[in-house]
């Protein structure tokens, strides 16, 4: 027996109404109903950060919640973060500071630096290594991550 | 997909819930943050036929101070709590406990209920409850009861709750003034399950003399303990000898289990010295020597 559940929510601006089977999770309703497929899938189980996204500024973890769940919200995903012309200022900063090498872990971090920007620009370096310690980079790239949000964070260009 | 099939019902109150759990029986489960649950679905671990998502109640979500006592809704979210700055001083042992569990975005959707009806024994808020002598209000199809933390906690992933029974709150006693606290754990990495863990309250009187002192060990065995050695720290300034003595005390008295991470010597050695290091810290703020 297959249930399903109506859901009317918005995704990176864009409202999406769907009927979803109600086992299906947010980052399988991302990547497999909606292709954005810049949510990325690592273990499945809440360990890894991989496939964080922001659900009403909040960031979590989008295999560990049911689509069928989150009627009525407000979903960011890495897609929503740069506009048309320009790389969301995180985005920029990942590039210049090589805070990335194979990319899968990418989205999550960036998406999880987004919330903590998004709550202070007074961030230390050890605030942002705890922040970022539910993200796993199995390049182990952190430091170029931890430098790319400092200078974020100095900028204050994301407030 | 992941999970195995389910049907997702949002009960608009937790009588309906409580409805919805004795018509369903076991095959049903709460869902309220999810950040426990949903990875044993996607293991195949877990698989439930009804989910009864409280996560939308919000009458559940609530934190309340009057003169008696503190209450926490069962659907608070961890990370609220964080943010609230006057939650710090109105239960610090609790706010403490926080950063310790999991990481932000798990916080984020982490309920208080949750994660004391999940009941891992490896989890640092029912050690807390435990240890600062809190109840767990839940509600069945008979109405209302009140559980003490020391009788709630049975054994691995098991509670006093019955099959048709949820959590509605938590209560806290008011926070007392001459009480200090600490929590230290153990993990292998920030966020990760505790190997082993403390949380204890001490309280003095003042001339400095400890009137009251609980500890409760996580990540020890089937349930969260209260260790019967931190009574000795009673009627004792918490010198350096009664500490060393209580250390001793408390490896000898945990029984602690060998698994893949460590093993009992190793458990029942570092609970020696996390109850020495809690509790000097515990009564150093106690005694408004450190904050």
């Amino acid at each position: 027996m297959t249930y399903t559940s109506s859901i009317g929510i918005r995704v990176n601006g864009e409202v999406v109404e769907r009927e979803v089977e109600d086992r299906l999770t947010l980052a399988d309703f991302l990547r497999n109903e909606l292709r954005l497929t810049g949510t990325h899938l690592g273990c499945e189980q809440g360990s890894c950060g991989a496939c964080t996204v922001l659900v009403d500024g909040s960031a979590i973890r989008s295999c560990l919640t049911f689509a069928s769940q989150l009627n009525g919200a407000e979903v960011t995903t890495v897609e929503g973060l740069a506009s048309e012309e320009d790389l969301h200022p995180l985005q920029s900063a990942f590039l210049r500071n090589d805070a990335l090498q194979c990319g899968f872990c990418t989205p999550g971090f960036l998406l999880t630096a987004a919330e903590i920007l998004s709550e202070t620009n007074d961030l230390d370096e050890g605030t942002i290594r705890e922040a970022i310690s539910g993200n796993i980079c199995r390049c182990t790239g952190y430091q170029g991550i931890i430098d790319a949000i400092v200078e974020v964070a100095r900028s204050g260009s994301e407030r | 997909m992941k999970p195995a099939p389910f049907h997702l019902e949002t009960p608009q109150s937790l009588e309906e819930c409580v409805a919805l759990l004795a018509e369903h029986g076991d095959e049903a489960k709460i869902l309220a943050g999810g950040q426990s649950l949903v990875p044993l679905m996607n293991l195949r671990l877990a698989q439930p036929s009804v989910l009864l998502d409280i996560g939308g109640l919000k009458a559940l979500n609530f934190v309340e101070e009057n003169e008696q006592s503190f209450r926490i809704g069962a659907i608070t979210r961890l990370r609220d709590l964080e943010r609230d700055a006057n939650f710090a001083k109105s239960q610090p042992l609790l706010a403490e406990a926080l950063p310790h569990i999991g990481h932000t975005q798990i916080r984020n959707r982490t309920t208080v209920g949750g994660s004391i009806a999940h009941a891992d024994p490896a989890a640092e808020l029912p050690a807390v409850l435990l240890a600062c002598g809190g109840t767990v209000k839940a509600v069945g199809p008979n109405g209302e009861r009140k559980i003490s933390a020391d009788n709630f906690f049975h054994s691995y992933f098991s509670t006093d709750l019955e099959e048709d029974e949820a959590i509605a709150e938590i209560e806290l006693p008011r926070w007392k003034p001459a009480c200090g606290w600490s929590i230290q754990e153990i993990s292998r990495r920030h966020g990760d399950f505790a190997l082993i863990g403390i949380a204890c309250c001490v309280t003095c009187d003042d001339e400095g003399v400890v009137t009251d002192a609980n500890a409760a060990f996580f990540g020890v065995g089937e349930a969260p303990h209260l260790v019967e050695s931190a009574s000795s720290l009673v009627g004792t300034k918490a010198d350096d000898e009664t500490l060393h003595q209580v250390a001793e005390a408390t490896a000898a008295e945990l029984d602690p289990p060998t698994d893949i991470h460590v093993s009992a010597e190793y458990r029942k050695h570092v609970g020696g010295v996390l109850a020495r290091r809690a509790l000097s810290i515990a009564y150093q703020r106690a005694t408004g020597n450190i904050t």
